[in-house]
C-alpha cells in the first residue's frame, strides 16, 4: 500500500472530528495536526483503527514548553506510524499550565506506559488514567521538573565552581 | 523501594523472597534495577527501575549550538556511536535543506555498518557469556578492537567517535582507512562463520535459548519495540528499508526476521544481520570507487567550517567561519523528525527550532528505553536464569535507557 | 629459562633456604600483584574496560585476572563511567561493603570530575562521596591509560605501610567522607 497524502489524513481527521482538529504544518512531508486534550483518545483512536489510516505504531510521546505563550504552555506530542501504509503524522494537544492534565495512551498502546511517566518526571504533565504515574529517570524525592524552561541546567548547590572562571 | 510491598521472612515456605537484581550487575550489561518477588527460583513479579545514570542530554541540548551536540549522542548508546552521529547530522541536514553528495553517503553507509556489527558483536557474545560460554565472547572482541582501529584512523578516537560533520566528515577517508576496512571485510566472515558454529547448534545453547521469551508480533508493536527484537517476532520494520537515508536505496541487502521472538531467534537475527552488514560494506566500497575521490562533504559554506588555509587568507571563509562558531547563521524555525535505524531500533531525534544557535526541545526516541518496558511483565513466571537472557538478548545500553 | 618476565624480588638478605625482607614490602609485593578488582562500570569507560579485559590489552597480565563482582571480596574499585546523584547512595555502599585495605581509582572524566556532563542530575566527580586513590582522565580513557592508572594503583599498593589504614591521618580522611 503507498503512503497516504497528507492532504487526504487531514481530510479524514476533519470530517470525522470537525472543528476539533487543525492542521499546524506540513514541514518536511510530516504532518502536524493538533487538537484538544477532551478528543485526544477519541482521535488517537481513530487513527489507530480506522482500517485505512491503520497508525497502529506509536513511535514516540513527549512534551514541549513554552513559557511564553498563556493558557497553552505545555504541548504534548505524539509521534504516530502506519507500518502498512509508511505514513507518519505528528498529534500535539497544548494544555494550560496550572491544569497539566490529559488523558493517558496507555489504554491504546501499552508502550505509552514509561513514555509517560518520563514526560511526567520532566515536565510534570499528569496523564489521567495512568496506572503507575511516578518519576522515572529522576532521583524519587525530586520536586521540580527539570525541563521545563525556568530550571537551570546546572546544579545550583555546587560550591566548588568559581564564577570567576565561568564568566559570572 | 518504597514502591514495591515487602515481605517478611516471618514462614520462609510460604512468602515470596525479595530479590534485588541491583544497579550493579555482574556482566556490563548497565545501571539498572530490578527488585524480583521470587518463588524459590520463579520470578512471581518485578519492578524495574531506571534513572542510576541519568545525565539530562536533552536539557544539555537545549544550551549548546548544533555542532556541539554531536559529542551528546555519542553517548547514547555507545556501542554504535557512529549511528548517532550520523543521524543527529542527517536530522540537522533534513532540517537546513542540506542533500549529500553520493560518496558522502557511502561514506556514512560504511561506518554506520561497522557499528552495527560491532554493537552485535558485544550483543551475541555477551549473550553467550551469560550462558556461560566465554569463548565466543572473547574471540570476537579482536575483531571489534578491528573496528576500533577503522576508527581511529577515520576520526581518531576509538568508542565514542563524535564522527563527522553537519554536511560531511571533517577529513577524507585515507589509503590506510580503506585497507583496514578491506582487511576487516576480508577477515571477519570466517571468524563470523566460526561463531555461528560455536552457537547456532550447540545443544546447551540452544536449550536455553529456544523458547525463552517468546513474544508475539502484536505484543510487541503495542510496546512500541523497533530493531532486531521486533524482526525476531516477525515484523520485517527496518527504518533502513522503510524510509532509506544516506543512499540505502542504492543498496542490496535483506532484512532478516524471525518467528516467535524468542532470544534464540533474537540471537540469530542479529547475526544475520551482521552478514547483511557485511555485504553492505562490500557493496559501498565498490561504489565508492567509482565516485570522485576527493568529495568528503557538502558544499554549504555557511554550515560546514572551511579549511583552515582559506580562512586565515580569504575574506569570505573568515567570514563564514565567524559566522557558524559564534552561531549568526539563520536556521529555519521548524520541526524535524528523522529515525535513523540504530543498532537496537529506530532512534529518532526529534528536533524543535527556534532559529537560534540551540535547538529549543531536542528529543531522543530512544529504543533501549522504549524496549525495556516490557521486561517487567515478560518476567513474570520465567525462571531467575531466564530472565537474565532475556535481559541481555534486548541489549539494553544503559547510556541510551537514561539519556 | 623461559621469557616470561616475573616481578623483581625486594631489597632484602638471602641465604641457603631462606629471604629476609621488610614485612612491608613482601605483603607489598603479594599485595600489588595480585589485586582483585570490582568493575563498577556504568557508562561509556564501562566498554572500554571490556576492551582492556579482552585480550588485545590483556589487564589480567598484572594480576588482575579475577574481577570480583561481590564487594567483600574486592580490593580495588574501578568506578567507570558516569555517576549520578541518583547512583551515588549506591556507590558509597559499595565502598562501605568493602574491606580494609581497599582501594579506589576513578577511571575516565566523568568519575572524576563529572566529566562533560555539568548537570543537576551528575554527581561531579566521585570523591565526593568517597575517597579516591587514582584518577584517570579521558573520555573514554585509552586502555592503554587505564592500565597506566591501574599501574599507579600497583604502585600504591607496593609502597604502602602496613600500618597506614590505623593511623589517625587516614582515620580523619575517612571521617571528612562521614565514613567511620
Amino acid at each position: 500500500m503507498g503512503k497516504i497524502a497528507n492532504e487526504v489524513l487531514i481530510q479524514k481527521l476533519v470530517e470525522k472530528f470537525p472543528g476539533q482538529v487543525t492542521e499546524l504544518s506540513q514541514d518536511y512531508g510530516l504532518l502536524s495536526v493538533e487538537t484538544g486534550k477532551e478528543q485526544i483518545t477519541d482521535v488517537l483512536s481513530f487513527l489507530k483503527t480506522d482500517p485505512e489510516l491503520k497508525f497502529i505504531f506509536l513511535t514516540d510521546l513527549t512534551a514541549i514548553h513554552y513559557p511564553e505563550a498563556a493558557g497553552r504552555e505545555i504541548g504534548v506530542i505524539y509521534h504516530l506510524h502506519s507500518l502498512t501504509t509508511n505514513t507518519r503524522i505528528r498529534v500535539k494537544v497544548f494544555i494550560p499550565i496550572d491544569n497539566v492534565h490529559i488523558p493517558t495512551a496507555t489504554t491504546l498502546w501499552d508502550g505509552a506506559n514509561w513514555m509517560e511517566r518520563e514526560t511526567y518526571d520532566f515536565f510534570g504533565v499528569i496523564f489521567d488514567g495512568h496506572p503507575d504515574l511516578r518519576r522515572i529517570l529522576n532521583v524519587d524525592d525530586m520536586t521540580v521538573f527539570p525541563m521545563r524552561k525556568e530550571f537551570p541546567l546546572e546544579d545550583p548547590n555546587r560550591i566548588d565552581k568559581k564564577d570567576y572562571f565561568f564568566g559570572r | 523501594m518504597q514502591n514495591h510491598p515487602v515481605y517478611t521472612d516471618n514462614d520462609p515456605q510460604t512468602e515470596y523472597s525479595t530479590l534485588n537484581l541491583g544497579p550493579t550487575h555482574p556482566a556490563t550489561h548497565g545501571v539498572f534495577q530490578n527488585v524480583l518477588q521470587m518463588d524459590g527460583e520463579r520470578i512471581v513479579s518485578g519492578v524495574s527501575t531506571i534513572g542510576y545514570i541519568h545525565r539530562a542530554f536533552e536539557k544539555i541540548a537545549e544550551h549548546r549550538p548544533f555542532y556541539q551536540i554531536t559529542p551528546l549522542t555519542d553517548r547514547l548508546n555507545y556501542c554504535s556511536s557512529p549511528i548517532n552521529n550520523m543521524g543527529w547530522h542527517m536530522t540537522v541536514e533534513k532540517l537546513l535543506g542540506i542533500t549529500m553528495p553520493k560518496r558522502v553517503d557511502y561514506m556514512r553507509v560504511i561506518i554506520m555498518e561497522l557499528a552495527r556489527i560491532a554493537d552485535h558483536i558485544v550483543c551475541n557474545g555477551v549473550l553467550g557469556v551469560d550462558t556461560g560460554a566465554f569463548t565466543g565472547f572473547l574471540y570476537m572482541m579482536e575483531y571489534r578492537e578491528e573496528i576500533y582501529e577503522i576508527y581511529e584512523e577515520i576520526c581518531g578516537s576509538r568508542l565514542t567517535t563524535n564522527v563527522g560533520r553537519i554536511g560531511g566528515f571533517e577529513r577524507n577517508f585515507n589509503t590506510i582507512a580503506f585497507n583496514k576496512i578491506r582487511r576487516f571485510t576480508e577477515r571477519f566472515p570466517k571468524v563470523l562463520k566460526e561463531f555461528e558454529s560455536l552457537f547456532n547448534r550447540n545443544r546447551i545453547f540452544v536449550d536455553r535459548t529456544k523458547d525463552v521469551a517468546a513474544v508475539t508480533a502484536e505484543q510487541a508493536l503495542s510496546y512500541s519495540w523497533t530493531g532486531p527484537i521486533l524482526r525476531a517476532t516477525g515484523v520485517d520494520y527496518d527504518v533502513r528499508a522503510m524510509e532509506p537515508y544516506s543512499s540505502y536505496e542504492d543498496f542490496d541487502f535483506e532484512v532478516p526476521v524471525g518467528e516467535n521472538g524468542d532470544v534464540y531467534n533474537r540471537f540469530l537475527v542479529r547475526n544475520e544481520e551482521m552478514w547483511q552488514s557485511m555485504r553492505i560494506i562490500e557493496q559501498a566500497l565498490a561504489k565508492i570507487e567509482k565516485e570522485p575521490s576527493d568529495i568528503f562533504h557538502a558544499d554549504v559554506p555557511a554550515f560546514y567550517l572551511p579549511p583552515k588555509e582559506e580562512v586565515y587568507n580569504n575574506m569570505e571563509a573568515l567570514i563564514y567561519h565567524f559566522k557558524i562558531v559564534m552561531g549568526e547563521v539563520e536556521t529555519p524555525t521548524a520541526e524535524v523528525y528523522h529515525a535513523v535505524e540504530g543498532a537496537n531500533g529506530e532512534l529518532g531525534f526529534y528536533l524543535v527550532n527556534d532559529g537560534g544557535r540551540s535547538p529549543y526541545r531536542l528529543h531522543f526516541r530512544r529504543p533501549s528505553f522504549i524496549n525495556y518496558q516490557m521486561y517487567a511483565n515478560m518476567s513474570q513466571g520465567m525462571l531467575l536464569s531466564d530472565a537474565i537472557i532475556n535481559m541481555s538478548s534486548l541489549n539494553v545500553i544503559a547510556g541510551e535507557l537514561d539519556a | 629459562m623461559s621469557d616470561i618476565q616475573i616481578v623483581d624480588a625486594p631489597a632484602g638478605v638471602e641465604g641457603a633456604g631462606f629471604f629476609a625482607t621488610a614485612l612491608d614490602q613482601a605483603i607489598g609485593l603479594a599485595r600489588a600483584n595480585s589485586l582483585w578488582p570490582l568493575p563498577f562500570a556504568t557508562s561509556c569507560c564501562g566498554i572500554e574496560f571490556m576492551a582492556t579485559m579482552g585480550s588485545h590489552y590483556d589487564l589480567s597480565r598484572f594480576g588482575a585476572e579475577r574481577l570480583s563482582f561481590s564487594p567483600r571480596q574486592a580490593d580495588l574499585l574501578m568506578v567507570m563511567g558516569t555517576i549520578s546523584k541518583k547512583m551515588g547512595p549506591v556507590l558509597r555502599q559499595v565502598y562501605l561493603q568493602m574491606a580494609e585495605p581497599r582501594w579506589v581509582i576513578a577511571v575516565g572524566a566523568c568519575a572524576s570530575s563529572g566529566g562533560i556532563f555539568d548537570t543537576y542530575s551528575v554527581l561531579q566527580g566521585i570523591d565526593e562521596i568517597i575517597p579516591v586513590d587514582v584518577y584517570v582522565p579521558g573520555c573514554p580513557p585509552r586502555p592503554e591509560a587505564i592500565i597506566d592508572g591501574f599501574m599507579a594503583i600497583q604502585h600504591l599498593v607496593k609502597t604502602e605501610t602496613l600500618r597506614r589504614r590505623q593511623e589517625p591521618k587516614y582515620q580523619e580522611l575517612l571521617a571528612s567522607y562521614g565514613i567511620q
